[in-house]
C-alpha cells in the first residue's frame, strides 16, 4: 500500500492511542491545528482533548510535564516543533529523563517518547532548520531514532513506547511528503541499522533526511559502474557498530552523509568507529559529506549550497574511489 | 642544496631498506648526527650525515628499499634559502612521489610516507606481494587492494620470502668474499710472536684494576696493529678503481661473530690514537652493539684494515680473506705456551701466531714481513702501547 511518511506517523500514533489508554499526545498545535506538519490531523476529534493536548509555547514546561506523566505511569508522546526549539527542553531531557532511572537504581524509569522535526530544505532559516541529532545521540540514557522510510515511520513508535527509557524520534522535515510503499509487515526493531541497497564498491552511510539523497547518489554511481551500498543508521544511539563494520569490511571504502555540521558530528563518530574496527580493511581514507559550517541560510540557493546534495555525495564517492 | 645519499655501509651492500627517519623537514642537522636507520642484510644501522644544514625534504619513505647512492633527503646549507638553492641547483628529476594532498577539509597534508591503503598493505602481506614494487592507481596515487590483487593475479610482483636474516647475511658474506678472492691477489705471511712481556705487563696492569676495567690481550694486539701501520702504510687504506688510497688514521675493523651466525667487522676509529683503557671500552661497546644490531653507519663503512682474532676458539693461526676494498687482514690465533729456543736455551714461552693476508697489488711480501715484524716488536714493549 502506498502512503506518505506523514500518514505513517499519524497511523502509528492512532494505533498507539487506541491500543493503550496510558498513551496521550501533547505539544504545540497538535490538537486544533492538527500538528505543524499535520501529523495529528483528526486525532483530536477521534480521541478527545484529554488525550490530544495543545500546550503553551514552552518546551521546558511541557517536556517536563511529559516526564512527570511518564514517571506517573503514563506513556506520553511529546511533540516538539523542531529540534531548534527542543534546546529549551535539553535540561529536562538530559538532566532528568535520561538520568533518573540510573540515579534511582532502576526504580524510576521514564518511558517518554519525544518526537521532533529536524533538518533544513524548506527555507525556514537558521532557527528552524538545524540538524542537532548528534546532541541527543551524545547522551547515555536515551535512545535516539531517525526513521527515514515510510515503514520505519510506521513501525518505530510502538517499540519506542515500549522502551523503559526515554526515546527521541527525529523526523526530517523534508520527509513528511515522501511517499513510499508500506510493506504488510512494517514492524521493526529499534536496535539495528539497515542496508537499504547492496553494493560491493563503496559504503554510503547515512540517516534521516539524507537517505533519499544518498539512494539517488547510489543510482548515479551505478550508471558509472560503481556499486554503492547504502546503509541507513536508523538508530543514532546506540549506534549499530556491527552493521557499520560489516559493510566497510565488504566494500573497504566509506562515505558518511550527515546533514549535521562536520565538526563533532555523528559522521565523525561513525568515522571513528570505522577506524577503531576496520582500519586494516580500509582501502582509502574515509570521506564525509556534511552541511557547510554556517547557520543554515534562508535564501534558497544558499540553503541548497549549504546542505549535502546528490552531486556532492557522488563527487565524494568518486574521490574515495580515485575516479 | 645538499643531497644526502644512501651511503654504502660495506662492500657487500648494494641496497638498504629505510626503517626510520630520525629527522623531519625543518630540522637542523650537525655533522655526525644520526639521521636515519637503514636495514642492511647485516644489521639495522644508524646512518650519520656528514654535512651541516637544514632538512628541506625527505624523499624516501620508511619501508622503501633503495639502491646505494639514492638521494634520501635534501638539505639547505647555512645561508641558503629555498629560493637561492633552487637557482643554484640544476633541476634534477625527482623520483615520482605523491604530491601534497588536499583533504576534504581543505587542509593540505604532506606526508613522506608512501600511500598504501591499510587493506592493500595487509592483503599484500597475505599474498606475499612486494608492495614497494607496485604502482598505485587509487586516490593521490595510493596503492589499493585492486593494485595488489592485480599484481598477484599477474604474478608480476616479486614475491618476498619471509625475510631470513641469516640467509641474507650468508649471501652478503658470499658476495663480498667471492669478490675478494676474484679480484684481490692475496699473499700470506705468518710470524710467531712471544707474548711473555706483554702478558706479564698486562697481569701487573690488571692487578691494580677492578674486574670490570681489566684489559684483555686483544686490545694490546689491536693497538700494536694500528701503530705498525705507521711504519708500513701499504697495509692500511682502500684500493679503489685501480688506485690505492692510504688511510690517514687506522680505523681497525674488528671481526665479530654474531650469535645467529655470520659475522660483521665494524670499525673502532683512530685506534692508534686511543689509550688501552679507551680501546677496551670501545671494544666492549662495539661487540655489544654489533650483536644487538645497532651500529652506526661510519662504523660500517670506515674500516681501513681488519683484525680477526680466533684465539678464543683455540686455533693456532688464521689466514683470512681481505674485506674489499681494504688491502690487508691481520689474524691472531690462540696465545698458548710453546717450547721456545732463545739465547741457546730452550724455554717455555706464551706465543701467538700473527698472520697477514695482504693485497699483492698494493704491497709485496717484503713489506708484509716488515709489518708483522713491527707488530712483534711493538708487543715486546707493552708499556709503550
Amino acid at each position: 500500500m502506498k502512503t506518505s511518511y506523514r500518514e505513517a506517523i499519524r497511523q502509528a500514533m492512532r494505533e498507539a492511542l487506541a491500543a493503550d489508554a496510558r498513551v496521550f499526545l501533547m505539544g504545540e498545535d497538535v490538537g486544533r491545528y492538527g500538528g505543524t506538519y499535520a501529523c495529528s490531523k483528526g486525532l483530536l476529534d477521534e480521541f478527545g482533548p484529554e488525550r490530544i493536548r495543545d500546550t503553551p509555547l514552552s518546551e521546558l514546561g511541557f517536556v517536563g510535564a511529559g516526564i512527570g506523566a511518564a514517571l506517573g505511569g503514563m506513556r506520553p508522546i511529546v511533540e516538539v516543533m523542531t529540534v531548534n526549539f527542543s534546546l529549551l527542553a535539553l535540561d529536562p531531557i538530559v538532566n532528568t529523563a535520561a538520568a533518573l532511572r540510573h540515579m534511582s537504581g532502576g526504580q524510576f524509569p521514564v518511558p517518554l517518547v519525544v518526537r521532533m522535526a529536524t533538518g533544513a530544505g524548506r527555507q525556514l532559516a537558521a532557527q528552524h532548520s538545524h540538524s542537532l541529532e548528534n546532541w541527543y545521540a551524545h547522551v547515555p540514557g536515551i535512545r535516539v531514532l531517525a526513521p527515514a522510510t515510510v515503514s520505519d515511520a510506521r513501525g518505530m513508535l510502538a517499540p519506542a513506547l515500549a522502551d523503559p527509557d526515554p526515546v527521541v524520534i527525529f523526523e526530517h522535515a523534508q520527509l513528511y511528503n515522501q511517499e513510499g510503499e508500506l510493506p504488510e509487515d512494517w514492524r521493526c526493531d529499534i536496535c539495528r541499522a539497515a542496508v537499504r541497497r547492496e553494493g560491493g564498491d563503496i559504503s554510503l552511510i547515512t540517516y534521516g533526511g539524507s537517505l533519499p539523497k544518498t539512494l539517488e547518489a547510489a543510482e548515479w554511481l551505478a550508471a558509472e559502474g560503481i556499486a554503492a551500498e547504502v546503509v541507513d543508521l536508523r538508530v543514532l544511539r546506540p549506534l549499530d557498530t556491527a552493521t557499520i563494520a560489516a559493510t566497510v569490511g565488504r566494500t573497504h571504502r566509506a562515505v558518511i552523509v550527515d546533514e549535521g555540521w562536520r565538526s563533532g558530528s555523528l559522521a565523525a563518530e561513525v568515522m571513528a568507529r570505522i577506524l577503531e574496527n576496520c582500519f586494516f580493511d580500509l582501502d582509502a581514507p574515509v570521506a564525509r559529506v556534511c552541511s557547510e559550517e554556517v547557520p543554515i541560510p534562508y535564501a534558497k540557493h544558499l540553503e541548497e549550497a549549504a546542505l549535502p546534495q546528490v552531486p556532492k555525495i557522488v563527487a565524494a564517492a568518486r574521490g574515495v574511489l580515485g575516479k | 642544496m645538499i643531497e644526502f645519499k644512501l651511503p654504502s655501509l660495506g662492500a657487500d651492500m648494494d641496497e638498504g631498506k629505510l626503517l626510520e627517519w630520525k629527522v623531519a623537514p625543518g630540522d637542523a642537522v650537525k655533522k655526525g648526527q644520526v639521521v636515519a636507520i637503514v636495514d642492511t642484510s647485516k644489521a639495522a644501522v644508524d646512518v650519520e650525515i656528514w654535512s651541516e644544514g637544514t632538512v628541506v625534504e625527505l624523499l624516501v619513505a620508511p619501508g622503501e628499499t633503495i639502491p646505494v647512492g639514492t638521494v634520501l633527503a635534501t638539505l639547505l646549507e647555512a645561508g641558503e634559502t629555498p629560493k637561492t638553492a633552487a637557482t643554484r641547483t640544476a633541476p634534477t628529476p625527482a623520483p615520482p612521489r605523491p604530491g601534497p594532498v588536499t583533504r576534504a577539509g581543505g587542509e593540505a597534508v604532506t606526508s613522506g610516507r608512501r600511500r598504501i591503503s591499510p587493506a592493500a598493505r595487509k592483503h599484500a602481506e597475505e599474498l606475499g606481494v612486494d608492495i614497494a614494487s607496485l604502482t598505485g592507481t587509487g586516490p593521490e596515487g595510493a596503492v589499493t587492494l585492486a593494485d595488489v590483487e592485480q599484481a598477484a593475479a599477474a604474478g608480476a610482483a616479486k614475491t618476498v620470502a619471509a625475510p631470513d636474516r641469516s640467509a641474507e647475511m650468508r649471501r652478503a658474506i658470499a658476495a663480498a668474499m667471492s669478490r675478494s678472492k676474484r679480484e684481490i691477489p692475496h699473499y700470506y705471511l705468518s710470524e710467531p710472536i712471544p707474548m711473555r712481556r706483554a702478558l706479564d705487563w698486562l697481569a701487573r696492569a690488571n692487578a691494580a684494576r677492578p674486574v670490570t676495567e681489566r684489559l684483555l690481550p686483544a686490545v694490546l694486539l689491536l693497538k700494536a696493529v694500528a701503530l705498525a701501520t705507521r711504519e708500513v702504510a701499504e697495509m692500511n687504506g682502500l684500493y679503489r678503481d685501480g688506485i690505492f688510497e692510504p688511510a690517514a688514521a687506522a680505523h681497525i675493523g674488528v671481526a665479530i661473530s654474531l650469535r645467529q651466525g655470520g659475522l660483521s667487522a665494524p670499525a673502532i676509529h683512530d685506534v692508534g690514537e686511543k689509550s688501552l683503557e679507551q680501546l677496551m671500552r670501545d671494544l666492549t661497546d662495539l661487540v655489544r652493539r654489533t650483536r644487538a644490531g645497532s651500529l652506526r653507519s661510519s662504523e660500517m663503512s670506515d674500516p681501513t684494515l681488519t683484525v680477526t682474532n680466533l684465539g678464543e676458539q683455540g686455533v693456532a693461526a688464521v689466514y683470512g680473506v681481505i674485506y674489499p676494498p681494504q688491502v690487508a687482514l691481520v689474524g691472531f690465533g690462540r696465545i698458548g705456551e710453546q717450547p721456545w729456543a732463545e739465547n741457546g736455551a730452550l724455554t717455555v714461552m706464551p706465543v701467538v701466531t700473527a698472520s697477514l693476508a695482504a693485497d699483492h697489488r698494493v704491497s709485496d711480501g717484503h713489506r708484509g714481513a716488515l709489518f708483522l715484524a713491527a707488530i712483534r716488536e711493538l708487543l715486546q714493549r707493552p708499556e709503550d702501547l
